[in-house]
């Protein structure tokens, strides 16, 4: 698995940029701030946090903005999945029980993956035996970067056997690759391992940035690399994969951003939850408070919106 | 894994835009769920009903000209009307550089750094609206004459403002003297950017300047008078004559005229280059084009297709230097192009005053018609020809982004400059086939190398006979670095260094 193309950094970075420059407006950036907020998974991933904690967040996932109605005129839509740690799944998945979120578990020894292949496994387990409907795994950095491909290669597909048997009640579990672009360093990389995860995963399973503990998380640049291994993959295999970035994405200007490479690069047909997703723990707050500016001309305070 | 090729064995000729998997056929859809609403740039410009000529620092009807009409090619609707000028108004004009060279000459370097530096400052601080009249008056995009014209004009201005008072560090310690009174006739697809390239690196050498602007483009150059007038300028140091080839023939002939500099069609390079024969007076021209643009199978492709919009579909392909030969190498012809339509597809084209527009409008109906004669040629020597699935807007001037496939060397199309949003594709096997293919032209103005090996890269710029090499990008552009040509593109070159060479004699 080393015939991935290569990957011009200096024209990628500029063909990614050329999206911050699109105009998103009126009408456009209305329906851009909701399917935003629909898209966001929204994250906690913290050693402090606490099952309290996670119903905190749930609550915030089922209704962003509980008065939406009366502020609004209308129901917001809730996020597209809450993420946490595997001890945390049973409180997440309760909390969300009939709300039709995802709960979203890392795994695999997140962040670093730096564990015997046995215990990774046997955490995706017990995440997804515990509620999780999606698994976030890591894959093993430090054999790609020394070359072991194939070790990569197969974790990937042993993860993914185990998220095929699916939950408790036949509940299909999807699997997000974490790539953690920041220490691949270059595109060439991205792209690689991009490649190397599309090939051991299912159709509607996810790949993913950053675990967000690493420094460069998401950017424009490494995204539009992978989208365009996702695109290469849908034209070549029609095999069909989703995209997470996460990490770094704080402001609803980025979001649209985000949303205008996907639709210029990915086209229509990955602009849902289904298909593309931002991991983020402040986001959400930030496109609030653009739909409201929106409606009511006004911007609300940091306060205006409950933490979780 | 399959591979573009087996998919797409026959794809290069044909009309599909993906490759087709086993049962199914993926492709993208891009008529898209979500579409950018309108986000038309809002700042009104005023416009004036009629402009006269810039002679001596102040506004002047034609003498006996007339006037003509500037449209805006978005729409057709009449923006303005300017002063038609002849051998009468050019005399004037002539004239008023000539008695203000003397002074701006003996002015101390510093000083006339001094006045390019506020040319520069106020063109930033006038950007939008310069902006705005640019894309209005040309029909390019906003996004272009915000980000890239405008910018560039103001870089120009800076770079020779600092040239000013170190001219004779230039020329290896000859001393550099002012040519005197420069005749400069620019094109119509940058219009304001090749007034720039013209005028600072002329005042900054000392000289005084009459500038001629395309006929269907005259307003920005006139708007630059009002920034000369702001800014203090001494009268007659630039004078702008507007019009059609007549005003620009008087100009190029006339007896007071030290120095001609033109960049336009080779058509017109040549008439002018026998008039100016014989006659002393220096020259230098940039022309046409019809540039290589190579991509190898080691390229990294997704780049290079980005590569190739850039280097045809900037401007409406309105570039002398526009990739307008694209060279692919077999093994990656198919996927380069399955790619290409796609990209296509992403390409905005409409009102050229909204923000997300890529493409816009053709710049005049005769160029319309001109790109409109090449597509029935090669139609006609049975070449397939492929377009954007883009609506047009119902009136004004426009061409959908297109190629053409089945190109040899031989047919028009890979031989003539459309200037326009058409590429022609070929394909070859070897460096050294492409050299010689990129090479076999009666052009030589720019070319572009795509392949990840740096090795490669040096040993094929090193052979292309052009003026311009990109490596790994294409229509860039900076005031330090020289453009011109070889062989019809014309001689002698524009910005950095090397530029300042065609304003000075050396004594």
């Amino acid at each position: 698995m080393t015939d991935s193309p290569t990957v011009n950094r200096v024209s990628a970075d500029a063909r990614a940029a050329a999206f911050t420059t699109r105009s998103i407006k009126t009408t456009a950036k209305d329906a851009g701030l909701r399917l935003a907020l629909s898209m966001v998974d929204l994250t906690t991933l913290e050693g402090k946090d606490s099952p309290e904690k996670v119903r905190s967040l749930c609550a915030k996932a089922r209704r962003p903005m509980p008065d939406d109605e009366r502020v609004l005129g209308e129901r917001l839509p809730s996020v597209a999945a809450v993420c946490v740690y595997p001890s945390m799944v049973p409180a997440a998945a309760e909390a969300l029980d009939g709300s039709g979120i995802k709960v979203a578990s890392v795994a695999t020894g997140f962040p670093s993956g730096q564990y015997p292949l046995d215990v990774r496994l046997r955490d995706t387990e017990k995440a997804i035996a515990d509620g999780a409907d999606e698994i976030d795994m890591v894959i093993n950095r430090g054999a790609f970067l020394s070359g072991r491909y194939g070790v990569v290669a197969e974790e990937i597909a042993e993860v993914t056997a185990v998220c095929a048997q699916g939950g408790p009640g036949g509940r299909g579990v999807h699997l997000k690759v974490i790539l953690e672009t920041g220490e691949l360093e270059t595109y060439d990389n991205v792209r690689r391992a991009s490649d190397l995860a599309i090939a051991n995963i299912r159709d509607g399973d996810f790949i993913k940035t950053s675990t967000g503990k690493v420094s460069p998380a998401a950017t424009m640049g490494v995204t539009l690399v992978m989208l365009e291994a996702i695109r290469d993959a849908w034209l070549k295999d029609g095999k069909k994969i989703g995209m997470k970035p996460a990490g770094g994405i704080r402001t609803a200007k980025q979001s649209l951003h985000y949303l205008a490479m996907v639709k210029e690069t990915l086209g229509d047909a990955w602009l849902s939850p289904d298909w593309f997703r931002f991991g983020a723990s402040s986001l959400a707050d930030d496109v609030l408070r653009q739909i409201v500016r929106r409606k009511t001309g006004r911007y609300t305070a940091g306060y205006d919106f409950g933490v979780a | 894994m399959t591979t573009f090729q087996e998919q797409n064995a026959t794809d290069i000729a044909g009309s599909q835009t993906s490759a087709a998997g086993p049962g199914r056929s993926p492709a993208l859809e891009f008529a898209s769920a979500w579409d950018y609403a309108p986000a038309p740039e809002s700042t009104k410009v005023e416009i004036a009903d009629t402009y006269g000529h810039f002679i001596g620092g102040k506004f002047v009807d034609a003498a006996k000209g007339g006037t003509l009409d500037t449209l805006n090619p978005a729409n057709e609707t009449k923006l303005s009307t300017f002063a038609r000028g002849t051998a009468e108004d050019i005399d004037a004009a002539v004239k008023a550089a000539r008695d203000a060279q003397p002074k701006w000459a003996a002015l101390p370097a510093k000083e006339r750094g001094k006045y390019l530096y506020r040319i520069a400052r106020r063109l930033q601080e006038r950007a939008r609206e310069f902006a705005i009249l640019e894309t209005m008056d040309n029909g390019k995009p906003i996004k272009e004459s915000r980000d890239v014209d405008i910018p560039l004009v103001a870089a120009h201005f800076f770079y020779h403002a600092g040239w000013c008072d170190k001219l004779k560090y230039a020329f290896g310690g000859a001393e550099p003297k002012p040519v005197g009174v420069c005749g400069q006739v620019i094109p119509w697809n940058f219009p304001l950017l090749m007034a720039a390239w013209k005028l600072a690196p002329a005042l900054a050498c000392g000289n005084t300047c009459v500038l001629k602007p395309a006929e269907t483009t005259p307003l920005t150059a006139l708007r630059l008078a009002e920034v000369f007038d702001e800014i203090g300028l001494p009268p007659g140091v630039v004078n702008i004559i507007t019009g059609d080839g007549e005003a620009g023939s008087a100009l190029v002939e006339h007896p007071g005229v030290d120095k001609v500099a033109f960049t336009g069609s080779t058509e017109v390079g040549k008439k002018i280059a026998r008039a100016v024969a014989g006659t002393g007076k220096k020259l230098t021209l940039e022309l046409g084009g019809k540039s290589p643009n190579i991509i190898f199978d080691d390229a990294s492709i997704d780049q290079a297709v980005e590569g190739i919009v850039s280097g045809i579909y900037f401007n409406q392909g309105h570039v002398c230097c526009a990739g307008s030969r694209l060279f692919v190498q077999e093994g990656v012809a198919d996927e380069v192009v399955a790619k290409l339509k796609i990209r296509l597809e992403s390409l905005r084209v409409g009102d050229p005053l909204d923000k997300n527009t890529d493409v816009g409008a053709i710049n005049s109906r005769p160029q319309l018609e001109t790109i409109a004669k090449y597509f029935d040629i090669a139609r006609d020597e049975g070449l397939g020809v492929y377009e954007s699935s883009c609506e047009l807007p119902s009136s004004g001037f426009w061409c959908k982004p297109s190629f053409f496939t089945g190109v040899q060397a031989s047919h028009t199309v890979a031989r003539e400059e459309i200037f326009g949003p058409v590429l022609a594709i070929q394909t070859f096997r070897t460096p050294e086939e492409v050299i010689t293919r990129a090479n076999n032209s009666p052009y030589g103005l720019a070319a572009g190398v795509w392949t990840d090996k740096g090795s490669k890269i040096f040993e094929i710029a090193g052979q292309l006979k052009a003026g311009i090499v990109w490596l790994n990008t294409y229509n860039r552009f900076d005031p330090a670095s020289p453009f011109g040509g070889y062989k019809e593109s014309g001689f002698g070159r524009e910005g950095g260094m090397q530029g300042l060479r065609g304003y000075v004699r050396l004594g």
